[in-house]
């Protein structure tokens, strides 16, 4: 009998459907899918062992145009449904895919819990500080002093700063990257994954439609002057003080993954889901 | 820049690149039904497509190389690579031009640093050849552009524009 021949090595194109995107041009998301599937061919994944779990918004739209696994689930409601796939079925990689609005304000928190139950997840936020998809509301990170048709003179709140929280709340790894190095945000997406337990990674992806001034931000990015800590404090010192666009991994921590499950036989993670699947059964009168 | 073979799988990673990036545009613009300037980006991305296969073929390689590991773009993406957000979905065929000359003036520079630097003799001497092949296709560019409307103020005006602020 012949031996089973090696599976070909996957490309970036290989994670990519045929569905064609519809962001507005020139929009950063283009560049986060990018980063994604090259992620992805740089771990040596198969798109059917892995999972792109989503809420609502632009960026929400990125299960439906990779070759992966996908959830386009319920607006903020993406990490919920991502640790509930993630526990029953830890033998798949999963991304979970937000903007600053899901994630941070309509499932803000779903945030703080997902950082600290620490499941083995890696969450891409693409940030462009508005919401786009609804026409230009502002976010929990716009700017308090940034002035538009639905918000004159700005809404006058202090931004929220989802490194910090993220941080504070438990996360086991935090990231910047901006969308504009596709080849730098994939690679940090792959350290990302490869890391145990709740990887959080911000990406900064201008929206060119509602915030054309973001387009400054290719100029204002730079490489983070310091290697990623472990200790908690000192990263929580710099993200505080940093000026917001600083790209680099800037902790991993060492607290291992929660793994509910984990460890059970086959035979009695069964029996754990028929049981509880039991007290919702219907009565028959 | 090491040796040629590093060199040449630079180059390599410079040309596909670029010819990804024009394909994205194409496939951006068609979704947003301007065929005209898609079909531009979709002509520029196949002579991208063409410099690449020409590196695999001069070179003998079977698919892509593996890249030098000190493999980095002085920015962040290659010098032939046009930023994403320079896409508008009105933009005009001029604009087009305008993107992808900018791109083969820096690629042309990125070869010339090359040619004129310390490098060994055989990278010095392929990188004035690629500097020499850029320099072309800034002139056909520039030709191109003469027979490409001028671009009228107000091209992006649109009485029902698809995203208003409500």
């Amino acid at each position: 009998m012949n031996a089973p021949a090696a599976p070909m090595a996957l490309v970036a194109k290989d994670f990519k459907s045929d569905y064609k995107p519809v962001w507005c041009p020139g929009c950063g998301d283009y560049s986060v899918l990018s980063a994604i599937t090259k992620a992805l061919a740089m771990l040596g994944l198969r798109p059917e062992n892995v999972a792109v779990v989503s809420g609502i918004g632009c960026s929400s739209r990125i299960p439906a145009y990779t070759t992966c696994y996908g959830f386009h689930g319920v607006h903020g409601r993406s990490l919920p449904a991502a640790t509930g796939l993630k526990a029953a079925r830890p033998d798949l990689t999963v991304l979970v895919a937000s903007g600053d609005g899901d994630g941070y304000s309509i499932g803000g928190n779903h945030f703080l819990h997902a950082c600290r139950r620490n499941v083995d997840l890696t969450y891409i936020v693409m940030d462009n500080h508005v919401y786009g998809m609804t026409k230009g509301q502002p976010s929990p990170t716009t700017e308090p002093d940034w002035s538009s048709k639905l918000a004159p003179g700005g809404t006058g709140l202090r931004e929220f700063h989802p490194l910090v929280i993220a941080l504070a709340s438990g996360a086991n790894f935090v990231a910047r990257a901006f969308s504009g190095d596709p080849n730098g945000c994939a690679s940090m997406i792959a350290e990302a994954v490869k890391h145990p337990g709740f990887s959080f990674v911000e990406v900064l992806s201008p929206c060119v439609t509602f915030r054309p001034e973001q387009r400054a931000w290719k100029d204002a990015v730079h490489a983070a002057p310091v290697a990623a800590t472990d200790d908690p404090a000192r990263a929580a010192r710099r993200i505080m003080t940093d000026d917001g666009f600083n790209i680099g991994v800037l902790f991993k921590g060492k607290r291992p993954p929660y793994k509910p499950g984990v460890g059970k036989s086959a035979q009695e993670s069964a029996q754990a889901v028929a049981a509880l699947e039991a007290g919702f059964r219907l009565q028959e009168a | 820049m090491d040796s040629y073979d590093d060199f040449m799988a630079r180059a390599y990673a410079m040309e596909l690149e670029a010819t990804e990036r024009y394909a994205q545009f194409a496939e951006q613009l068609d979704t947003h039904n301007n065929r005209q300037v898609a079909q531009m980006f979709r002509k520029l991305a196949d002579v991208e497509a063409l410099h690449a296969k020409r590196i695999l073929e001069e070179m003998r390689w079977p698919s892509m190389p593996a890249l030098p590991p000190a493999y980095a773009w002085e920015t962040a993406e290659g010098p032939e690579t046009a930023h994403f957000d320079q896409l508008h979905y009105l933009m005009q065929p001029m604009h087009a031009l305008e993107i992808a000359l900018k791109c083969e003036l820096q690629a042309q520079q990125y070869f010339e640093n090359i040619a004129a630097s310390k490098a060994p003799a055989r990278v010095r001497k392929a990188a004035t050849e690629m500097a020499d092949e850029e320099r072309e296709h800034v002139r056909l560019i520039r030709d191109w552009m003469k027979r490409v409307p001028q671009v009228k103020p107000g091209w992006d005006e649109d009485l029902d524009p698809p995203q208003v602020t409500e």
